[in-house]
């Protein structure tokens, strides 16, 4: 009895052991292990492409998707290599930081308007048609000022449900971004936020949580990730940018929103984009990392790991891949801007990119 | 030293560790939510508004302990017929027969199915039944929130009551056979009388669950941040924001969260205790 106890103390000690210095598995060059945290509306794109990364020989990355104000907790903290949100840092957040705070833009999302009614998949909307329903003003699916905007198109007489995210979220952000750009009473009534004192309808917990309730509720509208949308197949609305076309939700629209200039740290929202072909909702997503990675306990070894993570999560490897996933890649100016920046990355003073 | 004495000391530590991890909650809750009090003051329980622009926060409970007392209150009454009888039907009636073993056997199994599979099933089955009643336009809501509230919490009060009314002395039973009572009396003059307190406690337990419900109750009480306009109209509970916000939360929006944790401790326990006295007083 006693001596099985030892053997099974023994094995259990021998698989520990074996685990905590997985590195030093013969044949292969120790590998580093690097660790994010952050948004989750890019949490599909990262996924498969620290995956792809890692089996191409690069560090093993654990991302953890507790969301933009998570991630940036978490940086804060010092307790991660590198963090992602959907929304960049304010001036006010940048000084709270320990070190200083460089943005790099990964990747560009759209927030797309999906709906669910009875026969209808081709719904135009504008921004005053969008500020009346998601403000609870317009209540009825055939009201005057929709049919107005969608001659031809038999919209029921149904009650509308707006559905919005009852948890704070990047996609809530980037969406009244836009609209407090272009309706002046939404920008006084509910501002820009992650989280928003909605005024009607129902909430529902992150993006895969709206897209459901929006597949299972006919009258329904709401926004969501244009992935998400695409995934489930929940007809999208057109809506109408800057220059007064209705605008399709597709990968070209996205990018066609980035081409305008973009300031050196990249913190700019690109809503409301004045391109004529660009889709109006869309927004950048950002790792954001120290300009000086020597930090609590970092190595040399993983700071390089991590400069050289986002530098290939910026070119075109990687974004193919945010592609396949229905992001649209970084424009040939932002992703200049992105290889400039992290060139400035420095690892005590002593820059890490050639 | 002796087995005894090392018995003694595990399960003096062991004692220790709930005393210590009890008080780190209580401690760190109450640590976390003074910024929200001290911004708010009692205005943070009076006030419905739940507002988290930067800029013009302004952070309430009494929309969420609102929703919460509703929906357990709602989800307590619909309980109680329900329990009440299959406890009387397990626990007299069929006592002892295989159909009460059978009854009582789901009974435990629908304890055990987590909360999850639960707002599944509300979101899927019960959801568009009452949106084919024409009661609710999408079928969410305080109602159908408590509707699933209520079947969660049936097994907690049917078992529990059941156990009670089983204890009831056979003497006394007997005795009131043999002065020519029917069974219809017997039960509301003996068994009730004799196991009401013990009742009452099981329904204040299955309240005290119901109270602190989540994941069934944030996918179909439409999670708005008001106090509900009716019994179909959506609302929130006081789990169900904090589960829903407590991702993204920083700063005065953290700490009126906790705040709102450090509410629901305080009313949970307080229920706890209510049901602990009526025991006691049964006992």
């Amino acid at each position: 009895m006693k001596n099985s106890i030892i053997l099974l103390v023994a094995a259990v000690a021998l698989v520990l052991i074996s685990c905590g210095g997985g590195g030093s598995t013969a044949g292969k060059q120790k590998q580093v292990t690097l660790s994010a945290a952050g948004a989750t509306f890019p949490q599909p794109f990262y996924n498969l492409a620290f995956k792809k990364y890692n089996e191409a020989g690069g560090p093993l990355i654990n991302y953890g998707g507790i969301g933009s104000g998570g991630g940036i907790k978490s940086l804060r903290d010092q307790i991660v290599d590198f963090a992602a949100t959907d929304a960049y840092l304010s001036d006010a957040e940048l000084a709270e930081m320990p070190g200083e705070v460089v943005h790099i833009p990964t990747c560009i999302g759209a927030v797309v308007i999906a709906y669910n009614l009875p026969g209808v998949t081709d719904l135009k909307l504008t921004p005053e048609l969008l500020d009346g329903i998601f403000l609870g003003n317009i209540k009825m699916w055939n009201d005057p000022k929709i049919l107005a905007v969608n001659p031809g198109i038999a919209l029921p007489a149904m009650a509308i449900t707006v559905v919005y995210r009852s948890d704070g979220s990047g996609t809530t952000y980037i969406f009244s971004d836009y609209m407090s750009k272009v309706s002046p009473v939404w920008n006084g009534q509910l501002g820009t936020g992650k989280a928003l004192n909605w005024p009607a309808g129902i909430g529902a917990k992150g993006n895969p949580g709206v897209a459901g309730t929006i597949s299972q509720s006919q009258g329904s509208i709401g926004y969501i990730g244009y992935e998400y949308a695409f995934a489930q197949k929940i007809p999208m609305a057109k809506v109408m940018n800057s220059a007064g076309s209705y605008i399709e939700p597709s990968l070209e629209s996205f990018s066609a929103a980035a081409v305008a200039e973009i300031p050196a740290d990249t913190r700019v929202m690109i809503t409301n984009s004045p391109n004529p072909a660009a889709y109006p909702i869309t927004s950048f997503t950002w790792i954001i990392l120290y300009k000086d990675l020597a930090y609590g306990n970092h190595t040399r070894e993983a700071a390089e790991a991590t400069v050289n993570t986002v530098k290939w999560l910026t070119g075109d490897e990687a974004q193919a891949i945010a592609t396949s996933v229905h992001y649209a890649a970084l424009p040939q100016n932002a992703a200049l801007q992105a290889a400039t920046l992290l060139k400035g990355i420095t690892y005590k003073g002593e820059t890490l990119l050639k | 030293m002796s087995g005894d004495r090392i018995t003694k000391a595990l399960l003096f530590i062991s004692s220790l560790t709930i005393l210590i991890l009890s008080a780190g909650i209580v401690v760190s809750l109450f640590g976390g939510a003074v910024p929200a009090f001290r911004e708010f003051g009692l205005r943070f329980i009076t006030s419905s508004a739940w507002n988290p622009t930067a800029g013009s926060e302004q952070y309430g409970a009494m929309s969420f302990i609102i929703g919460t007392v509703i929906t357990s209150i709602l989800a307590l009454i619909i309980c109680i017929p329900m329990a009440f009888s299959t406890s009387l039907f397990i626990a007299e009636y069929y006592r002892g027969t295989r159909t009460s073993g059978i009854l009582r056997s789901l009974v435990d199994l629908l304890a055990g199915i987590p909360s999850i599979v639960y707002g599944f099933w509300g979101f899927y089955a019960l959801r568009p039944l009452l949106v084919s009643t024409g009661l609710s336009d999408q079928g969410f809501g305080v109602f159908t929130a408590s509707l699933v509230l209520a079947i969660m919490i049936v097994p907690y009060a049917t078992s529990l009551s059941a156990e009670i009314i089983s204890m009831v002395p056979s003497e006394l039973k007997e005795a009131a056979y043999s002065l020519g009572a029917t069974r219809r009396e017997v039960i509301f003059s003996v068994i009730i009388p004799s196991a009401r307190s013990g009742i009452i406690a099981s329904f204040i337990l299955a309240l005290g669950r119901a109270l602190g419900e989540t994941m069934a109750v944030t996918m179909l009480i439409g999670n708005a941040n008001v106090i509900p306009k009716g019994l179909f109209a959506p609302g929130n509970t006081m789990a169900s924001v904090i589960a829903n916000q407590f991702g993204e939360a920083s700063g005065l929006k953290m700490s009126a969260l906790i705040a709102i944790g450090l509410l629901l401790f305080l009313i949970t326990a307080l229920v706890n205790y209510l049901g602990k006295m009526i025991i006691k007083r049964f006992a």
